[in-house]
Parts: C-alpha cells; sequence; structure tokens
C-alpha cells in the first residue's frame, strides 16, 4: 500500500461511552472462557465492578488480553467464530488459546474468566492479564492489569508502580481464594473502597 | 427517602455550557462529565498511572479472522428473513493509526436501534416499534487500506433518562481493534445536521468543538446509490501507541 506517514499525527477519533445497550452486539457465549477445554492448567479470576458508591455494576464489560503459558503474544484468531451457515455465534474451538476474553459483567456486576496464567512475554517479565473496562457511563475505558499474587514482589520492585502505597498497589494484585480461583475486584472510583489502579500509556 | 427530581434540560443545558470549551485540544472527553448523570459515580477519582513504557501485552492485540466475522455480518438489513423500515444507507471509511497508516485486518463492531431509535434489547422499553426484521448489530474486518463498510438503516432519535425530556441524536456504536490493545476504541458516530447536538451531553462530554466535529459523519453523494441508499463517509483515527516492530499487515 506504501501510505508515507503523515507530517503531523492524525487527531484521534474521541471516545464516547458503551453505553447501556450493547449486551446484543458485543458480549459472545463463551467470552469468559479462555482456557481451552479441560486443560488442567486452567485458573478461573472472578470479582465484581464497582462504583463510587460501592454499588456493583451490572452493565459493564470486561475484556481481557494476555500472553499464553509460554509467554507469546501472537494470539489465535477464533475468539468469535460464526456459523458461516447461520451467522450465529459458535464460539471457540476449546483447542486454540486465542488470549483474548470478553466479558459483560452480570445483574448482579460479577464477571469471571476461566484462562491459564500468563508466562513472560520477555526475559524478566512480570507475567499479568491486561485488562480493559467499558461501563455505561465510563465516557472513556480504562486499562488495568490483572498479577497472580506470586508476582506480588516483583510486582512492588517496578519503578513504574514505585510511588504507589502499598494499599492502592495491591489493587493490582488478584487474592488467591482456593487453588486455582482468584479474585479480582474493579472499583472504577473510590470511596466505598481503594479505586483500582487504572493506567494511562502515553 | 424521595428520589430526587431529575434536572431539567435548561439545567443540563447551563451545566454544557459551562463545560464547553474546557480541556481544549483534548479528544477524550473528562471521564467524569456531571452532565452526563451516569459518569458521576463510574469515573476514577485518582490520576491515571502514567506507563511510559508499555509492555507488549499492551502493545499487541487479539487477532480476529475469517471465522470471526460471516459476509453478512456487515448488511445489517439482511439478517432477517424481511426488509427492515428505516432509510438504508451505507456507512464506510477508514480505520487509520496516528501517523495515517490503515489499520488493517482488524475487527469493526457495530450496533444501534431502529429507525424508530428502539434497540432490540430487553431494557429498552421506550414505546417505539421494535422491528421483526432489525437487530441492529454488525461487525467487519478491515481490507488492505484500513477499509470498513456496513450497509444498514438510518437509527432514530431516542428518549433516555439522564434528565427531563432528553433525547440522543441518532448514532451508530462503533467498537474498534488496532494493532495494539492500546488503541482500543469504542465510539459514536453521528450524522450531520443533527438538530438534537446541543442538547445531548454525551456527545457535548468532548468539549473541544473540532474534536466533537470528528464523531460526525459526511453525507456522501457519490456513495449513495441510485433507487437503494445514501451514503454516509466517516473515517476513524485510533489513539495510543502501536508498537512499531509489529509487521504492519498483520
Amino acid at each position: 500500500m506504501g501510505t508515507p506517514a503523515s507530517p503531523a499525527p492524525l487527531e484521534p477519533t474521541p471516545s464516547q461511552t458503551v453505553g447501556p445497550f450493547y449486551g446484543y452486539a458485543l458480549p459472545f457465549t463463551g467470552g469468559e472462557e479462555l482456557a481451552p477445554v479441560g486443560h488442567p492448567g486452567t485458573i478461573t479470576v472472578h470479582g465484581y465492578v464497582y462504583d463510587g458508591a460501592g454499588a456493583p455494576v451490572p452493565d459493564a464489560l470486561v475484556e481481557i488480553w494476555q500472553a499464553d503459558e509460554a509467554g507469546s503474544l501472537k494470539g489465535a484468531p477464533g475468539s468469535l467464530r460464526r456459523d458461516p451457515v447461520t451467522g450465529g455465534i459458535l464460539g471457540r474451538n476449546g483447542v486454540d488459546f486465542t488470549g483474548f476474553a470478553r466479558i459483560a459483567t452480570d445483574a448482579s456486576g460479577r464477571w469471571f474468566v476461566r484462562t491459564l496464567p500468563p508466562g513472560p512475554h520477555r526475559d524478566g517479565a512480570v507475567p499479568y492479564l491486561s485488562v480493559c473496562v467499558f461501563a455505561r457511563g465510563l465516557l472513556h475505558h480504562l486499562f488495568t492489569r490483572i498479577h497472580l499474587p506470586e508476582h506480588a514482589a516483583a510486582l512492588a520492585a517496578d519503578p513504574a508502580f514505585g510511588e504507589l502505597s502499598e494499599a492502592r498497589r495491591q489493587t493490582l494484585v488478584a487474592v488467591e481464594e482456593r487453588p486455582g480461583v482468584y479474585r479480582f475486584d474493579i472499583r472504577l472510583q473510590g470511596g466505598a473502597g481503594e479505586e483500582t489502579v487504572f493506567l494511562d500509556f502515553a | 427517602m424521595t428520589p430526587p427530581q431529575p434536572p431539567t434540560q435548561a439545567e443540563i443545558s447551563a451545566e454544557i455550557a459551562a463545560l464547553s470549551g474546557s480541556r481544549p485540544g483534548l479528544a477524550h472527553p473528562d471521564r467524569g462529565y456531571a452532565p452526563y448523570r451516569s459518569s458521576v459515580l463510574r469515573h476514577p477519582g485518582k490520576p491515571l498511572v502514567v506507563v511510559k513504557d508499555p509492555e507488549a501485552v499492551e502493545l499487541t492485540g487479539p487477532a480476529f479472522g475469517v471465522s470471526d466475522v460471516t459476509d453478512l455480518d456487515s448488511d445489517l438489513t439482511r439478517q432477517h428473513t424481511g426488509e427492515p423500515q428505516g432509510e438504508r444507507m451505507t456507512v464506510t471509511g477508514r480505520v487509520l493509526d496516528r501517523d495515517g497508516r490503515p489499520v488493517r485486518g482488524q475487527l469493526v463492531e457495530v450496533w444501534q436501534a431502529n429507525a424508530a431509535g428502539r434497540y432490540a434489547h430487553q431494557r429498552d422499553d421506550h414505546p417505539a416499534p421494535l422491528d421483526p426484521h432489525f437487530t441492529g448489530a454488525g461487525r467487519c474486518l478491515t481490507d488492505d487500506e484500513g477499509r470498513y463498510a456496513f450497509t444498514t438503516i438510518k437509527p432514530g432519535p431516542y428518549p433516555w433518562r439522564n434528565h427531563t425530556n432528553a433525547w440522543r441524536p441518532a448514532h451508530i456504536h462503533f467498537s474498534l481493534f488496532g494493532r495494539a490493545f492500546t488503541q482500543r476504541l469504542i465510539t459514536q458516530m453521528y450524522f450531520p445536521g443533527d438538530p438534537l447536538f446541543p442538547y445531548d451531553p454525551i456527545l457535548q462530554s468532548v468539549t473541544d468543538e473540532a474534536a466533537r466535529n470528528r464523531l460526525i459523519a459526511t453525507y456522501d453523494h457519490d456513495l449513495s446509490v441510485p433507487e437503494w441508499s445514501l451514503g454516509y463517509r466517516w473515517d476513524i483515527v485510533l489513539d495510543g501507541p502501536a508498537a512499531t516492530w509489529i509487521e504492519e499487515g498483520r
């Protein structure tokens, strides 16, 4: 194609809220089932999305993008898989790890993903799940990261988060509730709890 | 406890006017934009942590392919057995990054109300007719020049309960992926000349006029098809860093 780079960067298209009615367009059956069927290393991460009053948010959408167990970020297509005959949603093939999950919070504001623990995406990297949160009322999405507790010490040593208090940094770490099951709540605003640390990629 | 009375349009309009022109040069709305009441308890109160050097996890993104999209997905008028009500139109444009490079092979998703301003969603209780021949969801992959195209019908405006007499301008929701997760965008496309623009706190949350105008499509008569459809053109520029080391054609 060979489009030359513009001399001045183009101005970005502004973000707008996902609104309340994304439900029949974006979520898909099995969006939360990221781990291949029957994979013995499967973990579950679950939690709630809360607003500033501590009320759960039933109309939020959580997306996850992560490395596979070996640290690869190549991803695989096939998260959505559509039936070419009916156009309906076939869901994942259950074989490939695509790295992408999309979960709508339920009526109680809860979400979960069944996935594989991410591997380090480069030597010495702290693995994590990258999270993008959308919600009615949120005019521009928010990014955060989910770290598993075994990486909490490495996270504390990361200079990017050195200015944070211990309590704030803990909002980036899931809590192991029982083997293989982790809790990660997302608080859009402090007030009723410690606000989740959200990231700006300058 | 008596529920608080919803604000009047005059009160909301005064709030919009007070914030108009604030954040000059900034494209994205402030997440806490009080005239949009749903934002009040749903935006961070603390500054975001700036990550100057995003990791490869953010600088890559999910892959979508031909198995994720069917040929009919981009024609919202052909998803049922009959013709939907309303004004048929095509919407097309390019998805570019800030350097003007086409964003290729990436997923574009849309959803919208029907011609009467009603969503095919259980929680939309606006007393306008549902259209059995229109669901209002579509998707496509961008081509080698970053182009997307949809055939659909023009959505109607609809009331919502942000304040008394609140009406949304007609719009189509767009969800976009770039070459990096940092380029992820959900936005709304509006139609030129809509009289509801000044009254709508969601559109007006983009307080910079030039940035706001980038949300409005252009009517393109050459795109209109005789006896068939009207054409609108709308280009989308994704923000955020993209990894330069990623093969562009991915």
